[in-house]
């Protein structure tokens, strides 16, 4: 059983290939990790997952469903939706509004209706208030509903980008680096967050280079080093993995040992 | 009406009925309109308070397409003189009753816009204004030479409005008239932007990709407020042009487009109180400073760069931050 399928998947940008031929299937209900060096192609990854790259060539299947080629929300209607590493928040709008307008697939979108207010508009929007506001509950962030966006802080948009998303009831929810920029107690709080959503039976594809997040919460990991898939498999087969070692800390024969040791000294 | 209905029923509506903050701007702006005859003493200024409504009505619409959808039109004037001259024609042409003309030219400018606007929104960046630009300079080319059915540049004669045959005429008339239809037009934008398309609109403004990835498809959007804001300008075009009882192509001009556009930022994107405030003033100010004679334009230029200096965001925009910052 496959909630979505990525068949040889390959994108470039000019002479670089930010994604190659890369094919990987994730089921439904359970915490899926990509991992991989800054410029991977994570992010590119994710980018075509979600419709906002049209990929050179391959298949984004969700439910069988090719995807790929439509503009983007028609893959926000199909079940995907997603978080950003770079906050894409509304900041124009208060942090309830901005949850409310995560519900936009689930409202009836009438001119004419909206611009009279009938009384099943004002009913629909009294619902989705009771649901952006749990959601907000949900994430932790009930204190701030009233609250501008662009008076919040980091950590809180970060949880309120998460919110957003789940209102919209995604069947797969693609988090890039929810946990970038945060401190340790903010990140496992997102690090219970998620854990919470994949109990509920939401499907969470995460992109994260906090290790103890990564390790914690996947139940399979893919790792992409120069936009080719390097290895797949569970966390505990990933972190003894030679060659993923070898990607993320170089091969150890082919540096000299003190120019290794410089690196290490830096980090 | 409905929300009367809701009210009475519903306590959860008795809570947004009062609690919303629009409620009190709505309140405050029917009060001033009532209110205002008691200060013009004469048929000039009612003139004034006519022009400043039917200006208002555009402005709001306009206001929905530039503060929400992010997108700028520099051809709402051809809408606007589209409307006016599209009843005036079908009414003296044509012999249609004013009340079938009117509503029928404003169904046919939200046509245009349809047309004008569904193959230019589906473009990321300002091509909107480029078309409408275009579509602006076209329009008022083609009034001014299809003489023998617009009258040419000298414009054409327009017939008065008339509704189940009560004839409109006289500025106190017209006052109400024009009032109604701000009120009218404030509330349907109002309405709209607490809607979820409004909700759409502003989230497209603030992040176009988030928007996308929530299922919101831009362009129908951004289109959708196209058309609606294009209508706005046709009615009060068409209003304009009824209550004159004469248009002329000066009302398509670029310099009318540009002059809509001020109004809308000088009373600050995103409000649709602003954008009544942008043409009480912009339409009013004019006429103050005919006391400046000669550097009137200077003066007009140098008021509209001091406020965009001071308010950045647009007059009312500006001092809500102010009011809201101020401890209580």
């Amino acid at each position: 059983m496959t909630l979505l399928a990525v068949e040889r998947l390959s994108k470039a940008f000019g002479g670089v290939h930010a994604i190659e031929d890369v094919s990987f299937a994730i089921r439904p209900g359970a915490v899926h990790s990509i991992i991989g060096p800054n410029g991977a192609g994570k992010t590119t990854l994710l980018n075509m997952i979600t419709g906002i790259y049209v990929p050179d060539s391959g298949h984004i299947r969700l439910a069988g469903r090719d995807l790929a080629g439509l503009p983007t929300h028609r893959f926000a209607a199909a079940g995907i939706g997603r978080t950003f590493q770079n906050l894409q928040i509304f900041f124009n709008m208060t942090a309830l509004e901005n949850v409310m307008t995560g519900r936009h697939l689930h409202e009836r979108c009438s001119l004419l209706s909206a611009m009279l207010r009938t009384r099943a508009l004002a009913r629909a929007e009294d619902a989705c208030r009771e649901v952006a506001h749990r959601l907000l509950r949900l994430v932790g962030l009930a204190d701030y509903r009233e609250a501008r966006a662009d008076t919040m802080p980091y950590g809180a948009l970060k949880r309120l980008e998460i919110a957003r998303a789940l209102a919209a009831e995604p069947k797969l929810l693609l988090l890039d680096e929810p946990a970038a920029g945060l401190n340790q107690t903010e990140a496992r709080e997102i690090d219970a967050l998620i854990k919470r959503l994949a109990a509920d039976g939401t499907t969470v594809i995460l992109v994260e280079h906090n290790m103890r997040l990564v390790m914690e919460v996947s139940d399979h990991v893919l790792v992409l080093d120069h936009g080719r898939k390097l290895a797949e498999g569970t966390p505990a087969e990933i972190a003894g993995d030679p060659q993923v070692i070898e990607a993320y800390l170089g091969m150890p024969t082919a540096a000299p040992a003190n120019a290794g040791a410089t690196k290490a000294g830096h980090a | 009406m409905a929300r009367a209905a809701a009210t009475a029923s519903d306590p959860a509506a008795a809570r947004r009925w009062a609690g919303s903050p629009h409620r009190g701007g709505m309140l405050l702006l029917a009060a001033v309109i009532a209110l205002l005859p008691l200060g013009l003493s004469n048929n000039y200024f009612y003139d004034i308070a006519i022009a400043v409504a039917l200006n208002a009505i555009v402005c709001v619409g306009l206001n929905l397409l530039i503060g929400y959808a992010g997108q700028i039109s520099l051809g709402h004037a051809a809408f606007f003189a589209l409307g006016g001259y599209g009843s005036a024609i079908l009414a003296a042409t044509f012999g249609w009753p004013t009340w079938l003309s009117l509503p029928s030219a404003c169904a046919a400018v939200g046509l245009l816009a349809f047309v004008v606007g569904r193959p230019t929104l589906r473009l990321k960046g300002h091509y909107l204004a480029m078309a409408t630009l275009g579509l602006g300079v076209i329009v008022s080319i083609v009034l001014s030479t299809e003489d023998r059915i617009t009258g040419g540049p000298d414009g054409m004669s327009v017939a008065p409005l008339a509704l189940f045959g009560w004839t409109l005429h006289g500025e106190r008339t017209w006052y109400w008239v024009a009032s109604a239809g701000l009120l009218l037009a404030v509330w349907l934008a109002l309405n709209l932007i607490e809607s979820p398309a409004g909700r759409a609109l502003r989230a497209l403004h603030g992040s176009e990709i988030a928007a996308e990835t929530l299922g919101i498809d831009s362009a129908r959007h951004k289109l959708r407020v196209f058309v609606i804001s294009a209508v706005f300008a046709a009615v009060a075009g068409a209003l304009t042009a009824h209550y004159a009882g004469f248009i002329t192509p000066a009302k398509a001009s670029f310099m009318h487009s540009v002059e809509l556009v001020i109004m809308v930022v000088f009373g600050g994107m995103a409000s649709i109180f602003g954008a009544v405030v942008g043409a009480v003033i912009l339409t009013t100010l004019p006429q103050l400073l005919t006391v400046f004679k000669d550097y009137e334009m200077m003066v007009f230029g140098a008021v509209l760069m001091a406020t965009m200096v001071f308010f950045p965001h647009g007059v009312v925009p500006t001092l809500g931050r102010w009011l809201a910052r101020r401890p209580k």
